[in-house]
C-alpha cells in the first residue's frame, strides 16, 4: 500500500510538441502528414522558434496545415506558397519561415515558383510531402505518379508516352546555385523517420544560419487513394517510390555539413 | 519642396517610396518598367525590398505574403500581366489584407500592343479576380495627381485593410511634366495587430480565405460587403469643371478626362453650356454625385479610351433621366481634343431647345 504522501516520480518521454495543438486533422488513417506535421514541431520546439515561426500552407491535402500549427500561419494560392513565403520573409528577416507543400502543389502548378525561390536563394525552408498523387481532389495523376501507377485521371497506368514522366523535384531543386541544402528522405518506416528528421532539423539550421534556401521532400503515403492498406502503402513506399526517387542529399552547399553534424 | 520635371511612371513608383512602401515585387512589361526601375535604384539603397519576381502570378503572391506580415507592400504592371494577377487580387481581398497596385494599361486584348489605353476599366473596377468584392479603384489625370493618389491609395488600403488599384495609362506613365513630391514619410514602426510576426506571448494568429462551412463564408462576405457599403459611402471622389449650368456634361476619367477638357473649353468658348466630370475613384463610382447631375442636365458624353466600358456606370447613375451617348478610341488611339469637340458640337445640336 503506498502511502498518501509518497511522491510518485514521473518522467515525461513523449508528449505532443509545443508546436502543435491539440486538436484532430482531417488526416486519413495511415497517412503520412502526420508524422510530417510532428516532425516539423518538433524540430521547431527543439530549437526554441515557435513564436517567431510564420508556416504558409499549401492547396492539397495539407490546406489546413494552419490549424494544425500552433504557430502563426497563412494560406497560399495553389503553388504560390514559395512567393507568399518570399514576400513575408524579405520584411520580417528575423522571424523563421516555411512552406508545406504537396507535390501538385510544388511540382505541378508551383513549378516556376519553386525553381526561382532556390535560384534566389531566398532564406526560407520547404518541406516537400511526395506521394505521387493528388490527395486532396480524389486521387488523379500528378507530375510525380510513377510509370505505370493507376489513379483516377490515369486509369490504365500512367503512358509515359502520353503523360510523361514523373519529376524528381530533389535533383531539380539541388541542381539551382542557390540551393543551400536540399534532400529527399521518406517516412516508411523507424529509421527513415529519423532520418527525416535530422534533415527537416537541418534545413531550419540552414535558414537559422542564413544560409539560403533548404527543401526537405518526403516521400510518403496515401493509402485511400493508392487503394492500399496502410502497411501496404508503406512498403509500397520502400518497393515502388524508393527505386525511382533515391535517398538522400542533392545538394550540400559549403558550412551546411557542420551544421547537420552538430546536435 | 518645388516642382520638378517628371516621369509619370518615375513619380508613381517615387511616391510609392514616400509613402512609406516597405516591399515592391514586379516584372518588366511595357509601358509601366520604368516603375520597376526606379524600384530597383531606390529600394535597396533604402534598405527596403525589392525583388523582380519570375512572373507577374509571383509578384502579386509576394505582396500578399509581404501584406500578411503588415507591411506596406506593392506591385505594378500593365494590362496582360494585370490580368495574370487576378489570382492575387481575390486571395489578398479575401484575406483582407492590405496591398497597393499600379495598373499603367495598355491597348487589348491579347497582346495588343504597348499604346496607351483604358481597356482595363472593367477588369478592375468589377472585381479583379474571382468572388464578390470590388478593390478600390483610383485614377489620375496628371503627374502631380498621380503622386497624390499612390500617397492616398496607401493609406486607403490601411484604413480599410483591402486592395487598392492605382490606374494610369501608357501615356500618363510615359509622359513628363512638373509635379512636386511629398516629404518622405518615416516607415511605420509597428506591426498592425492582426499581422504575422510570430507568436509570440500570444495565440497564434492565421490569415486565410478559405472557410469550407458555407454558413460561415457567407458571414465572411457579409462582412466583406459591409466594408465596401461603408467605402462607397466615404471614397466617391470627383472633380468638376463649368459644371454650374452645363446642358451637356462630358464624362471622362485619367487622360481621356484631360483631353476633354480642352475640348470643353473650346465648346465653351463657342457658346455651348457644356461641362465635364472626371471620376477619380472608378469603384467607388461617383454615382451619387453624377445623378443629381442627371436630374438637370440634359445629356452626358461618356468620353474613353476603351469601346465603352464607364459607360455602364454612367448609364446606371443616370438612372435613364437623360440620354447617354460615347465616344472612344480603342487599340491605343488616343482622341485628340478635335475628334472629342466634334462629338460635344454633333450631341448639342440634338439637345432639345429651351427658353433659355
Amino acid at each position: 500500500m503506498v502511502a498518501l504522501e509518497t511522491v510518485i516520480e514521473e518522467q515525461v518521454v513523449y508528449a505532443r510538441p509545443a508546436s502543435l495543438r491539440d486538436v484532430p486533422t482531417h488526416y486519413c488513417p495511415g497517412c503520412t502528414h502526420g508524422i510530417a506535421h510532428r516532425l516539423v514541431a518538433e524540430v521547431l520546439d527543439e530549437l526554441g522558434v515557435r513564436e517567431r515561426t510564420i508556416g504558409v500552407s499549401p492547396v492539397g491535402c495539407a490546406v489546413f496545415a494552419y490549424k494544425y500549427f500552433n504557430i502563426d500561419g497563412c494560406e497560399a494560392a495553389h503553388g504560390r506558397a514559395p512567393a507568399m513565403a518570399t514576400g513575408l520573409k524579405r520584411v520580417s528577416p528575423d522571424a523563421v519561415v516555411f512552406t508545406y507543400q504537396g507535390d501538385g502543389d510544388l511540382a505541378a502548378i508551383g513549378t516556376a515558383e519553386i525553381m526561382h525561390v532556390a535560384a534566389r536563394g531566398e532564406n526560407i525552408t520547404t518541406i516537400f510531402v511526395n506521394n505521387a498523387i493528388y490527395g486532396m481532389t480524389g486521387g488523379q495523376m500528378a507530375p510525380t505518379t510513377l510509370p505505370g501507377q493507376r489513379t483516377k485521371s490515369s486509369p490504365t497506368g500512367r503512358d509515359v508516352e502520353l503523360a510523361g514522366f514523373p519529376m524528381r523535384m530533389a535533383e531539380l531543386v539541388g541542381s539551382l546555385p542557390g540551393a543551400a541544402y536540399v534532400t529527399r528522405r521518406s517516412l516508411h518506416n523507424v529509421k527513415e523517420i529519423n532520418k527525416a528528421k535530422k534533415a527537416i532539423r537541418a534545413a531550419f539550421k540552414v535558414q537559422l544560419a542564413g544560409m539560403g534556401f533548404a527543401m526537405v521532400e518526403l516521400l510518403s503515403s496515401c493509402p485511400t487513394n493508392w487503394g492500399l492498406s496502410a502497411p501496404e502503402a508503406l512498403q509500397w513506399i520502400e518497393d515502388v517510390m524508393v527505386p525511382y526517387y533515391p535517398l538522400g542529399d542533392t545538394k550540400v552547399a559549403d558550412g551546411v555539413d557542420a551544421l547537420m553534424k552538430e546536435r | 519642396m518645388a516642382a520638378e520635371l517628371l516621369k509619370g511612371n518615375v513619380a508613381l513608383a517615387e511616391a510609392a517610396i514616400r509613402a512609406g512602401v516597405e516591399a515592391y515585387f514586379g516584372y518588366p512589361i511595357t509601358p509601366q518598367t520604368e516603375l520597376l526601375e526606379h524600384m530597383a535604384q531606390r529600394m535597396p539603397e533604402l534598405g527596403r525590398a525589392f525583388i523582380q519576381a519570375e512572373s507577374e502570378l509571383a509578384s502579386i503572391n509576394m505582396v500578399y505574403g509581404a501584406a500578411c506580415a503588415g507591411a506596406r507592400a506593392m506591385t505594378s504592371s500593365s494590362s496582360p500581366g494585370i490580368s495574370l494577377m487576378q489570382e492575387g487580387f481575390s486571395y489578398i481581398a479575401g484575406s483582407e489584407v492590405p496591398a497597393v497596385v499600379v495598373d499603367v494599361m495598355r491597348g487589348g486584348p491579347g497582346l495588343g500592343n504597348i499604346q496607351p489605353s483604358q481597356s482595363d476599366y472593367f477588369q478592375v473596377t468589377r472585381s479583379a479576380g474571382h468572388g464578390d468584392y470590388h478593390p478600390i479603384v483610383l485614377a489620375p489625370a496628371s503627374v502631380q495627381e498621380a503622386i497624390d493618389l499612390v500617397m492616398l491609395a496607401f493609406d486607403l488600403a490601411d484604413k480599410y485593410r483591402h486592395l487598392v488599384f492605382v490606374v494610369a495609362d501608357g501615356l500618363l506613365g510615359q509622359m513628363m511634366e512638373p509635379a512636386e513630391l511629398p516629404p518622405m514619410r518615416p516607415l511605420h514602426t509597428e506591426r498592425p495587430d492582426w499581422a504575422l510576426t510570430g507568436a509570440q506571448g500570444r495565440a497564434p494568429r492565421i490569415i486565410t480565405s478559405l472557410e469550407l462551412d458555407a454558413p460561415a463564408l457567407e458571414e465572411v462576405n457579409n462582412r466583406l460587403q459591409a466594408k465596401l457599403r461603408a467605402i462607397e459611402e466615404h471614397e466617391q471622389r470627383y472633380a468638376e469643371q463649368m459644371i454650374e449650368d452645363a446642358r451637356l456634361v462630358i464624362v471622362g476619367y485619367g487622360t481621356a478626362g484631360r483631353i476633354a477638357q480642352t475640348a470643353v473649353k473650346q465648346a465653351r468658348h463657342e457658346g455651348m453650356k457644356v461641362g465635364l466630370f472626371r471620376p477619380i475613384s472608378l469603384w467607388p463610382f461617383p454615382e451619387r454625385r453624377l445623378s443629381r447631375l442627371a436630374d438637370r442636365v440634359d445629356a452626358f458624353l461618356v468620353v474613353e479610351m476603351n469601346a465603352g466600358q464607364m459607360l455602364d456606370d454612367v448609364r446606371l447613375a443616370a438612372g435613364g433621366q437623360v440620354p447617354v451617348d460615347f465616344y472612344g478610341r480603342t487599340g491605343g488611339m488616343v482622341p485628340v481634343p478635335e475628334e472629342i469637340y466634334q462629338a460635344i458640337a454633333t450631341l448639342y445640336a440634338k439637345l432639345p431647345d429651351r427658353l433659355s
